[in-house]
């Protein structure tokens, strides 16, 4: 297999769960909340996720309860924040640092445990298409979900009337209160989304992406979700834009590994980190310069 | 022949802590009847406008709708009934279009919003154009937006709080009609303000507030702006002399071509803005809020650098490219237009909100502060402007915003400054303290300072100012001597129609 196929085979699957998580954030920061643990709402579901599919050998019962055990966590995050009005960025983070020590606690005696992935599909057709045929386009069915899903919130939040709702809520609270929209509630309900998606994201990772438990097998992931959000200034198609662009350059590591690149190992590791920096850089400058000319 | 009460408030009460803001309220409005709630800041206008819209729900007494008792526990309860408001700071969300505004409130899809919003304006004399997005509308059309939204609900009672506040006068005139149209209808108006004349050539019912209660129930084109005066007030309207015979002295404060582009979308960039503030003399800037204001003051201040030095003169200097602490050494002041967390920290107590500007009136030894200096200013302040409260240790929040204007103003006051820049200094403040204050700036123009007003109140600046200037779009116009112009020409100029 070239480098190449490699790219086109793996690019998806390596996106996924920064993009599950980055457009799960996105929901949760148009409503004008900032929920900083993706990371351990991710850690939880993958820990979950895994025990029930080594368990039942069921992916799906796997993913369900990745979805609702980081949805309840979310809700935590919830209730601090919306109920009691504690301090977002304080919350976020106790939940983010809950939710890594949960999952270091359930997954503990599963440590180096395997099981198996999912069966990948061709596309009817298409799939024979030469070089893309057996690679870009044969895939798991979570990657064939995961591509309607992102069209269909991408549908959602400019197109319908709960989109609309969901910008207002984040643009001014006060105001979506005052002409009479439940803005707690819708606020509640996002973080859930977002906790769902991350569950989903954290689950993909430890049962069909690296179908093996190791603690901290996350790995920051749920950072480069966050930075995700900035990067596609909260427009679905630019965050899975960048979620892709993100897949390419995990696998770019392992690939440059394969062919024998003379560059340590940890540079590589460490370069979708050095990129997230860069590129919030990048938008800040621009964002800056923009402003100068006006 | 008696029309029948659309909505009556029987012994309706509401206390917000130890502040009684409504006390058994009784009202009566009827249908296709324009009806004024008059009062000062802070009498209990605003929350009794929330116990209706259901924001806000009343500790005791009654609401009744068509004669039947009702329970408002939230804005939806009200909308259902037929109540729509318009608010004093709208409700409005500006990276979104017209259309999409409405449509939050009103059912249907945006092209029939679309149809609907032009009809409706056409018939009222509310023209918008629908695709607009919110942030590049005018004030004016803003409101605009907001009444539209409320009337596709088919009101019966239609709220509008403080709606004049923020319109220059033509767009008030404009509004005036659309409400009269609205009347002619059979829609109930509650039209919530504290400018007399508007209410006694618009409204035909008004109900007095004062310190939470009603003080009187009265046809207000059967009475003189004096006697409503005095209902709302408890007193004499205060007066206040003013003549300017001195002549000014030299330049103080200079504009020189100041352009600085703006910082954020939502921001104004001030062109080619020039202004000499000369001692002795008031100069006021006239302008709707988002015209420049903020980015003007800003600039003055010291907040935002100029790009280049010679764009702000002070004493002389140019300090365009300095920072607040060396304009304050040279003999400016400043008093911001944001009392809390600008003018003042609102957790920080009175006598170390002092300090902040006062440290160097002798508060200060080596880096170490002298308490008994701090305590002794702080007190002084207290006592010559008038502040009422505990003592130099209570806390800035805890005060009333008239009662901290006072103590900003007069901390700032007694600096002694030689330049002073003051940003809406009645704003929120009830009439007497409003008086005070500006008697106070008088005094201090008397004595040789320069002053800068920038305000939102043309009676104000009408008031107080020898010349006016006006800000639009972040162009400022030539000055107007005071004596010389009326109302009606700065109104042209604060829309754009005059240059």
């Amino acid at each position: 297999m070239s480098a190449v196929e490699f790219l086109l085979a793996g690019t998806l699957a390596a996106a996924l769960p920064l993009l599950l998580a980055a457009l799960g954030e996105m929901v949760v920061e148009k409503t004008g909340l900032l929920n900083l643990g993706l990371e351990g709402m991710m850690a939880v579901g993958a820990a979950i996720a895994f025990i029930c599919v080594y368990h039942t050998g069921a992916h799906v019962l796997g993913f369900m309860a990745a979805a609702i055990v980081s949805a309840i966590l979310a809700m935590v995050f919830a209730f601090l924040v919306i109920l009691v009005k504690a301090n977002q960025v304080a919350a976020g983070l106790a939940i983010g640092v809950l939710g890594l020590g949960l999952s270091a606690l359930f997954g503990k005696t599963y440590e180096s445990l395997t099981i198996s992935g999912l069966p990948e599909y061709g596309l009817p057709l298409l799939s024979h298409i030469p070089l893309i045929g057996p690679t870009l386009l044969t895939q798991d069915i979570v990657v064939w979900l995961a591509v309607i899903g992102t069209i269909a919130l991408w549908y959602v939040l400019n197109k319908t009337k709960l989109g609309l709702i969901i910008t207002a809520v984040g643009e001014n609270a006060e105001a979506a209160r005052a002409i009479g929209y439940p803005v707690a509630v819708i606020r509640c309900a996002a973080v859930a989304f977002g906790g769902t998606m991350c569950g989903l994201a954290g689950a993909y990772a430890s049962t069909v992406y690296t179908p093996l438990w190791a603690d901290g097998m996350i790995a920051g992931r749920g950072w480069i979700a966050l930075a995700l959000v900035v990067f596609g200034t909260w427009q679905t198609g630019r965050v899975a834009f960048g979620a892709l662009l993100f897949g390419i350059l995990s696998l770019g590591e392992l690939t440059a590994q394969a062919i024998g690149v003379a560059i340590p190992s940890q540079v590589l590791s460490s370069l979708p980190y050095l990129v997230t920096i860069l590129m919030l850089v990048v938008i800040s400058r621009h964002q800056f310069r923009a402003s100068k000319r006006l | 022949m008696r029309k029948q009460a659309l909505l009556t408030l029987s012994g309706v009460s509401k206390r917000y802590g130890t502040v009684q803001a409504n006390q058994a309220i009784d009202l009566e409005v009827k249908s296709g009847s324009i009806h004024a709630i008059l009062g000062e800041n802070g009498a209990g206008k605003s929350t009794l406008m929330k116990l209706i819209y259901g924001v806000e729900h009343p500790d005791d007494g009654s609401i009744a709708w068509n004669g039947a008792p009702v329970q408002l526990s939230r804005p939806s309860d009200a909308q259902a009934l037929g109540i729509g408001m318009v608010f004093q700071h709208f409700s409005l969300f500006e990276t979104l279009s017209v259309v999409q505004n409405v449509s939050l409130m009103v059912p249907g899809r945006p092209a029939e919003i679309a149809t609907k919003i032009g009809d409706l304006g056409r018939k009222f004399g509310l023209v918008v154009d629908p695709d607009a997005m919110v942030h590049t509308l005018s004030v004016g059309e803003r409101q605009r937006v907001e009444i539209i939204r409320c009337l596709l609900l088919n009101p019966k009672l239609l709220i509008l709080d403080e709606p004049t506040s923020v319109l220059p006068p033509q767009s008030v005139k404009l509004l005036f009609e659309t409400l009269r149209k609205l009347q002619a209808e059979g829609t109930a108006i509650l039209f919530i303000s504290h400018k007399l004349e508007e209410i006694r050539a618009l409204c035909d019912e008004a109900t007095v507030l004062r310190d939470g209660k009603v003080t009187g129930r009265v046809d207000p084109r059967a009475h003189s702006a004096r006697d409503l005066a005095q209902m709302m007030i408890g007193r004499d309207m205060p007066h206040l002399a003013v003549s300017n015979s001195a002549q000014p002295g030299e330049v103080r404060l200079r504009l020189h071509n100041l352009s600085h582009p703006r910082a954020t979308q939502f921001g104004t960039t001030l062109t080619d803005v020039n202004l000499d503030l000369r001692a002795g003399q008031v100069i006021g800037i006239a302008g709707i809020s988002g015209n420049g204001q903020q980015e003007l003051a800003a600039l003055i201040s010291g907040e935002l650098r100029a790009r280049k030095p010679e764009m702000v003169q002070i004493m002389g200097q140019a300090v365009g490219r300095r920072g607040p602490m060396h304009r304050r050494a040279l003999g400016f002041t400043f008093v911001p237009e944001e009392r809390l967390g600008r003018g003042a920290v609102p957790e920080m107590s009175l006598a170390d909100n002092s300090l902040l500007t006062a440290h160097g009136q002798g508060m200060l030894r080596g880096g170490f502060i002298k308490r008994r200096v701090e305590q002794s200013f702080t007190r002084r302040c207290m006592e010559d402007f008038d502040v009422r409260t505990s003592g130099p240790d209570a806390e800035a929040g805890a005060l009333s915003g008239g009662n901290l204007q006072k103590f900003i103003l007069g901390r700032e006051i007694m600096l002694a400054p030689d330049v002073m820049l003051v940003s809406q200094p009645t704003w929120g403040v009830d009439i007497g303290a409003a008086t005070a204050i500006r008697r106070r700036l008088i005094e201090m123009r008397d004595n040789g300072a320069a002053i800068l007003v920038i305000s939102e109140e043309l009676e104000e600046l009408f008031e107080i100012c020898d010349i006016l200037h006006v800000l639009h779009e972040g162009r400022l116009s030539t000055g107007l001597p005071a004596a010389d112009t009326t109302a009606e020409e700065v109104g042209a100029y604060m829309i754009g129609a005059r240059l």
